[in-house]
């Protein structure tokens, strides 16, 4: 999950993290008193934000009001804006870059540092790029620091600073299961202090049960997707016209790819996982059909699914939503002849192997 | 001795009297794989299908001397039901559970390679080597013993596959699903170096999928390693970017992970790379 700028400043803050001073704000009712230059920024979940005109600077209490007005209610890069953050303007006299992620090569965590800061890390010379794998078991120590500030070329007052940083930003990739956390740009400020101008932080999914303070809505997904999300599929909308349902992510992907080298385009990816319930079958349907394909394919390769469960969804998915799109089925695995028996006497087509299917349902969807 | 496991290996399983551990624990007795014991904390002194005996912690199934676990807890419980079986040096241990926190993967993963136990998963299928051993939830039905070793991310992709060379009559030495998660106890090559040295596989399928670069380290390798032939596939050709199809792994991020340059890496490599799962066999050949 992604956070906003203003919540990984907030958890920034928490882990001892230098950030500028600064507050949210929802309505001009929310306003301080102007005290000083000032920067507006659109808290939005993509980034770009500066080139799209969703960064405003201020140097009066006039400029903040305007830029607040003007901010709120907008839309930055195609996405509505409710909350501004107003924060303090730096005298910037350097920007470096500093994250951590995952290296999955390494199965731990991997420190990027740059004193080519405040641009996209792509975009700056590998020569110029600090990386740094970190041994989970050890963990962060000033060791990592020092390496890291000998190839940035740090003066002495900037580099105590940045391996402060560097433990702060590692203790919190580790206490809120991060993804990632990322400051870009890491401000060196003309009084020689580091300050982190933004903070992208994002937090894996799997994790959020021990971080119920986050509850984003993710602004990528569409309606159908959150609904989806709800109802604990997982569920990806395309733009085909093919409805897919099949079971494993794999084999899902696989059933996409098949569909596509056939010349046919999927509607959407949906996978039923491991289940043994007609009812999760059944309410797959119902997504699948809200995003109105013009015919369904069903892909199972029962193993943990069983073939026969998932023919009694199909039948009752028919009957529950009286559909008259074409439906073509391949059921293999567990059960398979009971799943079989079971369409056919409901008169749903079947077929064994996934090519047969795919090639049928092509066919009766109209080519692509 | 098979890949990893044969009929010999002693397996316990954390979590027997759960919906998907009571399940697969007694299809792997099916399968004829040696269950030795089941953990299931509080309920010590009762049996699992009348035969196996169900203990409280792992310290207690000691007795039984397990080298594999299969591990089928929820996920906020993994990692303390992995460090268990870590803390008493299971060999093997494997990991059913999906959506475990890639944090405590790296943690328990870290800390079994420090001792030299190998872990297989989290969001995997297990192992299976016909018909000595199964860990895990390979449907049974679809093997056949031969020369053929399987290494893949997914879980019904493989069996798709296995299915298929089976139908062909091509046998296989040993099945491995690495897991579907960003962080897995083995990786490709962890798996490609074994299928290297074990004596009965002749040939190797390699299934893979977008995200990561775990595919193009895998090619690499074999270029420089691997003897045996080796065909792969790759699924997720028609993914769009930065969505993440389901594994929590499978996603192309920023460029990195795309279908097209695991087959590049592949084709690069001399590896032959299938269209179509079933496109598998015929590449075999």
């Amino acid at each position: 999950m992604n956070l906003y700028e203003y919540m990984g400043k907030d958890i920034f803050r928490k882990n001892g993290l230098p950030v500028p001073e600064g507050y949210v704000v929802e309505k001009q009712s929310d306003l301080k008193e102007y005290r000083k230059p000032v920067v507006v920024k659109s808290q939005i979940l993509l980034g770009g934000r500066g080139k799209s005109g969703g960064i405003k600077f201020a140097k009066s209490g006039e400029e903040l009001k305007s830029a607040v007005n003007e901010l709120i209610g907008s839309k930055v890069r195609g996405l509505a804006v409710t909350k501004v953050l107003v924060e303090e303007m730096l005298n910037i006299q350097h920007e470096y870059y500093v994250s951590i992620t995952l290296s999955r090569e390494h199965r731990a965590p991997i420190l990027i540092a740059s004193a080519s800061g405040g641009v996209e890390i792509e975009s700056v010379p590998q020569k110029e790029i600090f990386t740094r794998v970190i041994d989970p078991l050890i963990g962060y120590s000033d060791y990592i620091g020092r390496e890291a500030s000998k190839f940035m070329n740090l003066k002495p007052e900037i580099a105590s600073q940045f391996r402060a940083i560097l433990k702060s930003l590692y203790r919190t990739f580790i206490e809120e299961d991060c993804e990632l956390v990322e400051i870009n740009p890491l401000v060196e400020t003309k009084e020689g202090k580091l300050i982190a101008a933004d903070a992208k932080v994002i937090i894996d999914n799997d994790a959020l049960y021990r971080h119920k303070e986050f509850s984003i809505t993710d602004p990528e997904k569409t309606p159908l997707e959150l609904e989806a999300q709800a109802k604990g599929y997982s569920f990806i909308e395309l733009d085909g016209k093919i409805g897919v349902i099949a079971n494993g992510a794999g084999l899902t992907m696989a059933t996409l790819d098949a569909l596509t080298l056939h010349n046919g385009k999927p509607r959407n990816f949906l996978d039923l996982g491991g289940t043994d319930n007609v009812e999760i079958v059944a309410n797959a349907f119902d997504l699948v059909l809200k995003a109105d394909p013009k015919a369904i394919l069903i892909n199972i390769f029962g193993g943990v699914t069983k073939a026969d469960t998932v023919a009694k969804g199909i039948v009752e998915a028919k009957k529950r939503f009286n559909i008259s799109k074409p439906i073509v089925v391949r059921l293999s695995g567990f059960n398979e002849d009971e799943g079989r028996k079971i369409l056919s006497e409901n008169k749903i087509e079947t077929y064994p192997t996934m090519m047969e299917a795919v090639e049928r349902v092509v066919k009766v969807a109209g080519g692509a | 001795m098979g890949v990893l496991v044969d009929r010999n290996t002693k397996v316990i399983v954390q979590g027997i009297t759960g919906h998907q551990g009571s399940f697969h624990a007694g299809q792997m007795m099916k399968f004829g794989t040696k269950v030795v014991a089941g953990i299931s904390p509080g309920k010590s002194g009762t049996k699992f299908q009348d035969t196996v005996p169900i203990v409280d912690s792992v310290a207690d199934a000691m007795s039984f001397s397990p080298d594999a676990t299969m591990i089928s807890v929820p996920a906020p419980f993994v990692k303390d039901a992995a460090f268990e079986a870590i803390d008493q040096r299971i060999k093997l241990i494997y990991i059913l559970t999906e959506h475990v926190p890639f944090h405590d993967s790296m943690e328990l993963i870290s800390e079994a390679r420090n001792r030299g136990l190998t872990v297989i998963g989290p969001n995997g299928p297990g192992i299976t080597v016909p018909f000595e051993c199964k860990i895990g939830i390979m449907p049974n039905q679809i093997f056949k013993e031969g020369d053929v070793a399987v290494a893949s991310r997914s879980g019904t992709l493989t069996y798709e596959i296995v299915e298929s060379l089976t139908r062909n009559g091509m046998g296989q030495s040993a099945v491995i699903g690495l897991g579907g998660d960003p962080v897995v106890g083995m990786n490709y090559i962890d798996v490609l170096k074994l299928y290297e040295a074990d004596p009965k596989t002749k040939k190797i399928v390699l299934v893979g999928e977008i995200g990561g670069n775990n595919e193009e380290l895998a090619a690499k390798y074999i270029k420089e390693h691997i003897t045996k032939k080796v065909v792969a596939y790759i699924t997720g050709r028609s993914a769009p970017p930065g969505k993440r199809m389901g594994h929590a792994g499978a996603i192309i991020e920023k460029g990195v992970g795309t279908a097209e340059s695991k087959i590049k890496a592949f084709n690069e490599a001399g590896v032959k790379v299938a269209d179509y799962p079933t496109d598998v066999p015929g590449l075999l050949k």
